[in-house]
């Protein structure tokens, strides 16, 4: 098993903004159960700044800490700025990732991306 | 906090009276054992002391021992070493889909070195068939390696029966018994064994020793050379302490296997009882009774196996996963998906090893801490919520 940086287990411990967002305006889901990695990722969107974010993961611990960490990155921002989030800036987070775990931080970074489109897609909608 | 260690099939605490027979061996008694002198010959002695103490605890003749650095070079050198004696014979060699990487990736490597591999699948409780051993063997067939109980679910292989077909057709026959030895019965005889591999430090003796009983008459090359010890299947200086501390610790499992097998198979049934009542969609991975005394390994649904790992090491227990997440590989145990676990059931499993030492305190306090942790890691994960949609 890797070895996770201080802030990893911080955030596997005690992980924040964990659950749904009803009537969410953005939902991002990356991964596939077959590889042990599924996120959802719920957005509450206000003339385009992030009000709230909240996260489900099925994973490992680095899967559940880079949810986690991506909720408290994104609150408050602009979905703009939100989107220029790299999963390096994800990982340097977290006191950095092992080499094995960074796919953890992309897929973090994927689900976000997905949700900020799943909410354009919805405001053009209307 | 309260420390449970069930992880005792990747390792055991080398047990007091196993310490105090080693360490004499390091500074007093420290000689080469090869050496004229005296205090060559006091090393000699020990080393061949402990090769009798583990000769007959499997049924064997002390000159048929050789003493090696690990179960891993135990399983290299009788793979290795009778392929390259035996290449005029023949280049096929029959293993299973679910052994120990020690004797897979050196099946794979001897296919890179142009010898032909057959490896058989096993039932969903992970027994090799002996019909599709029987099946398999050809002409050019040159040795067939089953490991005796399975390191992850803990299946024990059928060794006697498929040991006898193996000499019916005048084939080498090696199991990897680092799981069992000084945990189950284990005779070379009863077995039809001509190779065997074992490792002290699974059986509460020293990491770094391990042995290879290989039968008189087969025919097996070393895979190191620079020395004449073991007569020269296996050159470099005894590693003297440890080998003493291999023999007491085979000494002391022939005194007490029997009452630990009972003690430690009663706890391990209650607890999967329990786990497997207490947590929903928990299943158990291996044979139903088939398998060793010490070894439960269940699957839980909706929750991945590293962060059960990781919780439940908080909470100062430690035990194994076969999750993807906890190798560098992205793959789930090949063991698991060999017996036809689900993939999403194999990144959620978990291996408790018990050992002399667990209790039935321990086993009362992870049967509290678990369900409670896989609770929480539940309500993370968007997996449950559908199921319950």
């Amino acid at each position: 098993m890797p070895s996770y940086s201080d802030q990893v287990m911080d955030h596997f411990r005690n992980p924040r903004n964990v659950g749904a967002i009803e009537n969410a305006d953005g939902i991002g889901k990356e991964g596939n159960v077959l590889c042990g990695d599924v996120m959802e990722l719920y957005l509450k969107v206000k003339d385009d700044v992030i009000e709230d974010a909240k996260f489900k993961t099925f994973g490992c611990g680095a899967a559940i800490a880079t949810s986690s960490i991506v909720t408290e990155l994104v609150k408050n921002k602009n979905i703009e700025e939100a989107l220029k989030l790299s999963n390096k800036a994800v990982a340097e987070a977290l006191g950095g990732l092992p080499a094995a775990k960074m796919h953890c931080s992309v897929l973090a970074v994927d689900a976000l991306k997905k949700a900020v489109a799943d909410y354009r897609q919805k405001t053009q909608a209307k | 906090m309260r420390r449970v260690y069930l992880d005792n099939a990747a390792t055991t605490a080398v047990d007091g009276d196993v310490l105090a027979a080693m360490l004499p061996y390091f500074a007093n008694y420290f000689g080469n054992a090869a050496s004229l002198h005296s205090f060559g010959q006091d090393a000699r002695q020990a080393v061949e002391e402990a090769r009798q103490q583990i000769a007959s605890f499997i049924g064997a003749r002390a000159e048929e021992i050789i003493f090696t650095g690990g179960g891993t070079e135990s399983d290299n050198l009788a793979l290795r070493g009778v392929a390259s004696a035996l290449r005029t014979r023949g280049n096929h060699i029959i293993t299973s889909s679910i052994e120990h990487h020690a004797v897979s990736e050196t099946c794979a490597f001897l296919e890179r070195e142009g010898y032909r591999v057959t490896y058989l699948p096993v039932d969903q409780y992970g027994l090799v068939d002996p019909a599709a051993i029987k099946g398999a063997i050809c002409n050019e067939t040159i040795i067939i390696s089953i490991m005796h109980a399975n390191n992850e679910v803990g299946t024990i292989q059928p060794l006697a029966e498929i040991g006898l077909i193996a000499r019916e057709r005048g084939i080498c026959f090696h199991t990897d018994a680092v799981q069992t030895l000084g945990h189950i019965p284990l005779k070379v005889n009863d077995l039809n064994v001509d190779l065997l591999s074992a490792s002290a430090h699974k059986l509460y003796g020293p990491k770094g020793v391990g042995i290879l009983y290989v039968r008189k008459g087969t025919r097996i090359d070393p895979i190191m050379h620079g020395g004449e010890q073991e007569r020269k299947k296996r050159p470099s200086t005894h590693n003297v302490p440890c080998i003493v501390g291999f023999g007491r610790a085979v000494q002391l499992a022939s005194e007490r296997m029997a009452y630990d097998i009972e003690v430690v198979t009663g706890l391990r049934n209650r607890f999967i009882k329990e786990i497997t009542e207490k947590i929903d969609n928990c299943r158990l991975n291996g044979h139903p009774s088939q398998r060793l005394p010490n070894n439960a390994n269940i699957s839980i649904e909706y929750v991945e196996g590293e962060s059960l790992v990781l919780s439940l090491d908080m909470e100062g227990i430690a035990c194994s996963t076969g999750s993807a997440c906890s190798s560098t590989s992205l793959e789930p145990s090949h063991v698991l998906l060999a017996i036809g676990c689900p993939r999403e059931l194999a990144h959620g499993s978990l291996r408790f090893s018990l050992g002399r030492q667990t209790t039935a305190a321990d086993i009362d306090y992870v049967l509290d801490i678990l369900p409670a942790i896989v609770t929480r890691l539940r309500r993370m994960s968007p997996l449950y919520k559908k199921e319950l949609r």
